[in-house]
């Protein structure tokens, strides 16, 4: 029971990072219809300005720990608004697959450029936070994990505010929807896009810097299996659904830590996509996604 | 209040709109008229700015609209209720409301234009709480027209409002054009199939055919107008 106990803990916290991830896939795909391939370098860079403004604050603190997050989080809002003005926005009401031809773009020169300029070999990720292990009832527990599902939480109940309670979040889910009728109410859809891509983007440099704090080596390619598994969980919990992204994440974190800690811990990865692959042959929708017929 | 010069529209190497040309006067109601395809849709997409012209002038209140995104067009008070009604289905009544005074941030016009709005239409009060989607046809066309005078609308552009409504509740919809109209003024742009009913509400209308206006004059003279009856008024 406590092994469970654990194994659910310790998936809760990864599966938290990959919800993170997964909820700016599904919020870019809900106003422009393609897969931002980009967002797992996002996450990446997230890392990175961590790790630079990292060495500003002492090691340790809460307060260094929470500035650090903050700063990552509104760097990579204005990195991703500026790759959806400078990547994307030229190819509105071009074909999908143009975008995602881009959006594939994006994401290898967000790649090699950042082996360019922080270099191809893995970093050790500072302690940002004080980090204590201690145990509760034979469950070892440490302060990043917990911090992990604390400030997910936090970032996901202020999310939903901002969708559900605020005039831009009703925007966006207005422009999700039917852009068309967004633009006839007066919605400026660029500026509510820009906005998603900031959301999206904050939130993927919160995962970052939760990850590297758990996982403490980055490198320029750190995104792209996180990245893929949080697609995979978008996905599974319906793309362009919010909660769905949020449920997935959690999901697929669980399923793989719990594959992991098995005897077939090598095929944690093959085990999580066959997941979704029959999870999709029943719900092709996703978990919460509703099935709707694409309009032409 | 709205002139149009010389419009042409195309998808593609098709011509949807070949060169039209109509006038508006301020606190009318004017209608279109003209079968599927005639490029009644495309005409008031192109003056809301949905779709661009390839040549000719939208004038608004004087100044030229034509290359205005549509978000900035709605600003000046040009507001169309789409084809189809296009009301957010997925949100409720309410923040579908809110979402037609998106523009407005005095406070106080907002409340009133809800008022107004429920002075009109009384049944959006009480499903102010119902995602829209789940409304009737009837309630859901309630609902575009409310959300568009949510905006204060100096000018409204009405696509099909009587498409997929049931037939008793279309009297009632036209009834409430014409009095949005009288009551406050705001001019009325009305697209419509059912020429008989357009007719008899409207001061002004234009008969559209394959993208060329083949008619125009009084909604009074047309209704007895021979050739008009025997192609669009069921003889």
């Amino acid at each position: 029971m406590a092994e469970f106990l654990q194994q659910l803990l310790n998936g809760l916290s990864l599966g938290a990072i990959y919800a993170l991830i997964a909820l700016g896939y599904t919020m870019v795909y809900g106003v422009l219809r393609f897969i931002n391939f980009a967002h797992s370098d996002v996450f990446m860079v997230g890392s990175f300005i961590g790790y630079y403004a990292g060495k500003l604050v002492p090691e340790n603190t809460i307060w260094g720990g929470l500035i650090v997050l903050v700063i990552s989080m509104v760097g990579c809002a204005i990195l991703g608004m500026t790759i959806e003005r400078l990547a994307y926005r030229p190819l509105r009401g071009a074909a999908t697959l143009n975008v995602l031809i881009a959006a594939i773009g994006v994401s290898l020169l967000l790649e090699y450029s950042g082996q360019v300029f922080f270099g191809a070999a893995p970093r050790t990720f500072p302690a940002l936070f004080p980090s204590i292990n201690f145990s509760v009832g034979g469950l070892v527990l440490s302060t990043n994990q917990l911090l992990v599902i604390v400030v997910t939480t936090l970032l996901m109940v202020a999310l939903q505010f901002i969708v559900h309670r605020t005039k831009i979040g009703t925007a966006m889910r207005a422009v999700s929807l039917n852009p068309k009728a967004a633009q006839l109410v007066g919605i400026n859809i660029d500026v509510v896009i820009s906005f998603t891509f900031a959301l999206g983007s904050a939130l993927a440099a919160a995962g970052g810097i939760l990850y590297a704090l758990n996982y403490p080596s980055i490198d320029p390619l750190m995104g792209v299996m996180p990245g893929l598994k949080a697609f995979v969980a978008a996905v599974l919990g319906g793309i362009g659904n919010i909660p769905g992204a949020a449920l997935g994440g959690l999901i697929l974190g669980v399923v793989e830590t719990f594959v992991n800690g098995s005897q077939w811990s090598t095929y944690k990865d093959a085990i999580a996509f066959a997941i979704l692959i029959i999870i999709m042959l029943f719900r092709p929708a996703g978990l919460l996604g509703k099935f709707t017929i694409e309009k032409v | 209040m709205l002139t149009v010069s010389d419009l042409q529209v195309s998808y593609g190497a098709i011509s949807a709109l070949g060169g039209i040309s109509f006038k508006i006067e301020p606190g009318a109601i004017v209608t279109l008229i003209g079968g599927n395809g005639a490029g009644k849709t495309t005409t008031l997409r192109t003056v809301s700015g949905l779709l661009r012209a390839k040549t000719g002038k939208i004038e608004f209140l004087g100044e030229d609209i034509t290359a205005l995104p549509a978000h900035k067009i709605v600003a000046r008070g040009l507001c169309h209720v789409p084809e189809g009604r296009m009301i957010f289905s997925n949100l409720t009544v309410d923040e579908n409301l809110a979402m037609g005074a998106y523009l407005l941030t005095d406070h106080a016009l907002i409340a009133k234009n809800r008022d107004y709005v429920f002075s009109i239409f009384p049944r959006l009060n009480e499903r102010l709480k119902q995602t829209a989607g789940t409304l009737s046809g009837g309630e859901q066309q309630m609902l575009a027209i409310g959300r568009a005078l949510m905006g204060s609308p100096k000018f409204l552009m009405l696509d099909e409002p009587s498409l997929g409504i049931a037939p008793r509740l279309i009297s009632t919809i036209f009834e409430k054009i014409v009095e949005i109209n009288r009551s406050h003024g705001i001019t009325i742009l009305l697209v419509e199939q059912n020429a008989n009913l357009a007719l008899e509400i409207s001061s002004y209308a234009y008969v559209l055919e394959t993208g060329r206006i083949v008619m125009a004059g009084e909604s009074k003279q047309l209704r007895n107008d021979p050739q008009l009856k025997a192609t669009y008024l069921g003889g």
